[in-house]
């Protein structure tokens, strides 16, 4: 167990003044794996990162990283390669000194920097740019030289602090893939902070979702966004209706759970949470598994079909996001557009199938 | 359109009364005569000749540029060091300290000459160059403090991170970081620190000991016996240091920026 884990927090709290930003968290991180720092701003990513690398102190709590507690270690004694938000290339040198500023304070001959140097350089794909400085280069350039910079000392962890947020939307997703590509490669133990949950999705081993200091849900992206723990991380990962029933009779298999002005839905037990007959919950519909269909079509066996009205369209080209009166609730459905999208007004039918749905505990109510 | 006529024409006297005493005094400096009436009846060295064979002015001249070299150095070396601890780090009574390394500026340069001879007196030491040094230091040091300061807010703390991240230790990340940003607002400082030190006469003349005088202090004592040509010469030279090294260190600071920005 020890030999296989690269980063371990144990019990950490982070207090600042009168706040805690980070609550007592435990997390234990698999060597070569790509772990992803999950939630929306203010919820500790940040602070717990910043931990790790050295550059903030637990109030409490110790940090292991490789076997050694590094609690007390200082940031340039960790061995860690950070890629910042906003790059932050030397201005001042040339992206082949950037490049080699940690070598230099590393025991690395001489010699051996060039070589090292036209390695990481060759990896990003910018074998050329050695002589150039960082502002001669675009955005998406200096972030892959950031990248290079940070593993070419070839570090225990590779830290990640929201990377991609300052580049446009499309270059964002090639670098999503680029980013995921090296660390295969490299099998480096990557910790990705960030609070855009697709990117949290398409690269992570493993999600971390946090929330107020507090670690929600931890688990593979399919498990966190299929079977999550808690409304919080329903609702913050993809687009899901939540709607409040009673739990009934289990059946080993599945359990049923009564809507009021729905009716009877079949839960999968396996993602019900354990919660127990007789209690209120909520049951989580994701918007792409609320399908739409003519008011005439024949329901389906397995499933509940609704009358509703289209109430507002977010036309998104392949696909369409629906706002559905249902019931005396408004629902989203997320559907593809075979021929024509809905319109505002349409009477339509919602189908909800048990099977596509997931249980978890109301929410606190502040 | 006659009022843009009558501010053009009011500018064009408000700066003919502030630079044509300065104008007459480098044209003095080049007349071949002992007394200063206009039309000039001939062009000469001979004023700047004489102030060379000056050893009191040579000396005096020494003096000054000794003194504003080690002001300037001093100034900035803890400038800068004020700055890093006053962006850079928190603690307690941050603002009073702020406060009091900027108060040289609010404080009428007398009191703060009289203060400080006072406060030397109390301690039993006499007045000598190491305490006009200390003197020049103490006004000056709150114009390199804010240059640098401005400049280093500027400087994302990132960079420094990321050079910790990297490996180096805070004095490496300092010298191989920092100090290469902040490199544009240093020489700044510098300069300022050199050209005011080089100028003053208020605190000079307290804190001076005796048989020491600075260039500022020399024309000062001349003045008093009689109103010689050698002084137009001096006035001369000293306005091509004060003017022209400032011109020269901006143009170097502002290519310096363009090039780390």
């Amino acid at each position: 167990m020890a030999n296989s884990s690269a980063v371990q927090l144990n019990g950490i709290v982070k207090r600042f003044g009168g706040l805690t930003a980070v609550h007592r968290m435990d997390l234990d991180i698999e060597e070569g794996s790509f772990v992803t720092l999950l939630g929306p701003s203010g919820c500790g990513k940040t602070t717990t990162l910043r931990m790790i690398a050295g550059l903030l102190e637990p109030s409490e709590g110790e940090i292991v990283i490789k076997g050694r507690s590094v609690t007390h270690t200082p940031i340039h004694k960790r061995n860690l390669g950070i890629v910042f938000q906003n790059y932050a290339l030397f201005p001042h040198k040339t992206i082949f000194d950037n490049v080699a500023f940690g070598l230099r304070y590393r025991d690395v001959p001489r010699g051996e920097i060039a070589g090292k140097v036209a390695r990481a350089l060759e990896l990003v794909q910018l074998p050329d740019m050695g002589d150039r400085f960082p502002r001669q280069l675009s955005g998406g350039q200096q972030q892959r030289i950031a990248l290079a910079r940070a593993i070419v000392i070839e570090p225990d962890v590779l830290l990640l602090d929201e990377p991609l947020s300052a580049l446009d939307a499309n270059l964002r997703e090639d670098m999503r893939v680029e980013l995921k590509r090296i660390q295969v490669h490299l099998g480096i133990t990557t910790i990705f902070v960030t609070h855009d949950q697709s990117e949290a999705l398409a690269m992570s081993d493993r999600i971390v979702v946090m929330s107020k200091g507090h670690v929600e849900q931890v688990g593979a992206p399919e498990e966190v966004y299929r079977s999550p723990k808690s409304a919080f991380v329903a609702r913050f990962l993809g687009n899901a209706n939540l709607v409040e029933g009673r739990v009934g009779k289990s059946s080993g298999e599945t359990v049923s759970v009564a809507v009021e002005g729905i009716g009877e839905l079949l839960v999968p037990a396996s993602r019900s949470r354990g919660i127990g007959e007789g209690a209120a919950a909520s049951i989580v519909v994701r918007a792409e598994k609320l399908f739409l269909g003519a008011e005439d079509d024949t329901p389906h066996a397995d499933a509940l079909s609704l009358p509703g009205e289209v109430t507002a369209v977010d036309y998104q080209g392949q696909a369409a996001r629906y706002f559905v009166e249902v019931a005396g609730r408004t629902l989203q459905a997320l559907n593809p557009i075979e021929e024509r999208p809905f319109r505002r007004g349409d009477r339509v039918n919602a189908v909800i199938r048990g099977r596509d749905c997931a249980l978890v505990p109301l929410e606190d109510r502040p | 359109m006659t009022g843009w006529n009558f501010l053009r024409l009011y500018t064009v006297a408000v700066y003919l009364f502030m630079f044509l005493p300065v104008a007459v005094v480098v044209l003095l400096s080049f007349n071949s005569r002992q007394f200063g009436s206009f039309p000039m009846e001939g062009l000469s060295f001979r004023w700047f000749v004489e102030l060379w064979n000056n050893d009191a002015i040579v000396r005096a001249f020494r003096v000054s540029l000794l003194l504003a070299a080690l002001t300037a150095v001093i100034s900035t070396v803890l400038g800068i060091l004020a700055a890093l601890a006053l962006v850079r780090y928190r603690f307690p009574g941050k603002n009073t300290i702020t406060t009091l390394l900027i108060a040289p500026i609010l404080i009428p340069e007398v009191v703060l000459a009289v203060a400080l001879l006072l406060f030397l007196r109390w301690l039993d030491m006499p007045r000598s160059f190491l305490v006009l040094l200390l003197g020049h230091v103490i006004f000056t040091l709150p114009f390199v403090l804010l240059v640098v300061q401005a400049r280093l807010v500027a400087i994302r703390p990132e960079y420094e991170e990321a050079a910790r991240s990297l490996g180096a230790n805070p004095l490496q990340t300092f010298f191989a970081v920092t100090l290469p940003l902040l490199l544009p607002a240093v020489f700044a400082g510098m300069l300022f620190a050199f050209t005011m030190s080089f100028d003053d006469i208020t605190g000079t003349m307290f804190w001076k000991p005796g048989g020491v005088e600075t260039v500022p202090t020399q024309i000062f004592a001349m003045l008093r016996h009689s109103i010689s040509p050698e002084i137009n010469a001096l006035g001369t030279v000293m306005i091509v240091v004060t003017v022209a090294l400032p011109l020269i260190g901006m143009g170097v600071a502002r290519r310096l920026a363009a090039s780390r920005s």
